[in-house]
């Protein structure tokens, strides 16, 4: 059985159209797609204006809705290494809209984030 | 009788402030709680010991206990704690240190386990002055519980005069420094980004109910708006430091300007009456 793609974007806004936001754990919404079907939900991140441990709650959001993938811009460390201990794949994309992204991700021209690449807070 | 001095700004010049009217007054106990840059023994120069290690509580998971319901994660307010699929992850450096994760777990799989995040020091008893500060370690992001445990070192009593330095700013830090303290000097500079600091600083000590006055450091560089804003306010000019080429050079030697600058003792010890005066008026009404 094949595992169902579930792509995460971090967006300005709540549909395909909209910006992607470049900061994972404080970007304003999150948009879940299925890449093939393009069927997508969506929804506010809630730890946007957290006083802390935005990235840790945000990640956590993504391991409970079972994301596969995240395309976002940046990734502090806290978040990365919840991330990668479960296997989420991130993806680097900073600007364009969640549509292209999503594009981009299905012809593979995204680039892997190997490593935290934003301070992010201890 | 506790008085902090702190602003809005930084370097502005609330060390110099509190080591200078420390050593003007003479027999008083000083608190550094700027512990991210504890700065009071560059000027005092005095040999300071270790008194004391600040722990916090941080919760351990049990693996084999946890059943990854997620109770813990949903309940901590500084999301220090996360689930993946394969377990619990712990992030101690975001903990708070509250336990409420500890009671929330139904399957009792968290226990709590120690951490040291800085250490309170003191001078030897042959220092001229009574200095106590607190370090927060490099890297950990949390100053107010090292600033808290400093603090219950003061001694309080008649006649026992403790002097605050706080670190700047209007956070959590500064209100840790100055909780329960008599008074409050806050000190400024005479330029719009010293205004504007100071208004913030001015709120969180009306919203604390604290008895302040104001100094102005580096007095005639040109800009009069904090000199207007204090007076259409209310607020009492304890003192202005003059902007002297002299204060500067004996600064950059890490010297208090009062040692050499001799009459400026007289001038703290006439505020430090003032401030008195003001404590006790407010104490009144």
């Amino acid at each position: 059985m094949v595992k169902e793609m579930k792509v995460c974007i971090t967006s300005m806004s709540d549909n395909l159209e909209a910006s992607i936001d470049p900061h994972f754990g404080r970007c304003r919404y999150f948009v879940i797609a299925d890449p093939d079907s393009m069927e997508f939900e969506s929804f506010e991140n809630a730890g946007s204006s957290g006083p802390g441990g935005a990235g840790v709650q945000a990640a956590q959001q993504m391991i409970n809705r079972g994301v596969t993938a995240l395309i976002t811009g940046s990734v502090g460390p806290n978040a990365f290494s919840l991330l990668s201990a479960e296997g989420v794949e991130v993806l680097m994309a900073a600007e364009g809209s969640v549509a292209e992204a999503v594009s981009a991700y299905r012809t593979g021209s995204l680039k892997k984030l190997e490593a935290p690449n934003s301070p992010g807070k201890k | 009788m506790k008085i902090a001095v702190a602003s809005g700004k930084g370097g502005t010049g609330k060390t110099t402030v509190a080591v200078n009217l420390a050593l003007s007054i003479g027999k008083v106990q000083l608190i550094d709680c700027d512990v991210e840059e504890p700065d009071c023994n560059l000027f005092l120069r005095s040999d300071i010991d270790k008194y004391q290690d600040v722990i916090l509580p941080v919760p351990r998971v049990d693996g084999n206990k946890c059943i990854q319901c997620g109770k813990c994660v949903q309940f901590c307010q500084y999301n220090a704690l996360a689930v993946l699929s394969s377990g619990p992850m712990l992030f101690p450096q975001l903990c708070h240190g509250c336990g409420g994760c500890m009671l929330i777990c139904p399957e009792n799989a968290i226990t709590e386990d120690e951490r040291i995040t800085g250490v309170i020091e003191r001078s030897r008893s042959d220092a001229r002055i009574d200095l106590w500060q607190g370090e927060l370690f490099t890297g950990e992001p949390m100053a107010s519980p090292v600033i808290r445990q400093l603090k219950t070192n003061i001694r309080e009593g008649e006649g026992e005069v403790v002097i605050i330095d706080s670190p700047p700013g209007t956070a959590c830090p500064v209100i840790a420094s100055l909780r329960d303290v008599d008074y409050c000097i806050l000190v400024t500079e005479p330029t719009p980004f010293g205004l504007n600091d100071l208004m913030l600083a001015v709120e969180v000590v009306r919203q604390m109910g604290i008895p302040f006055g104001v100094i102005i450091n580096r007095n005639g560089m040109g800009y009069d708006g904090v000199e207007v804003y204090c007076n259409s306010g209310d607020i009492p000019v304890l003192m202005k430091i003059p902007d002297k080429r002299q204060i500067a050079v004996l600064y950059s030697e890490g010297i208090p300007f009062v040692m050499q600058m001799t009459e400026w003792k007289g001038h703290f010890l006439k505020m430090f009456e003032d401030v008195c005066r003001q404590i006790l008026s407010t104490k009144e009404n």
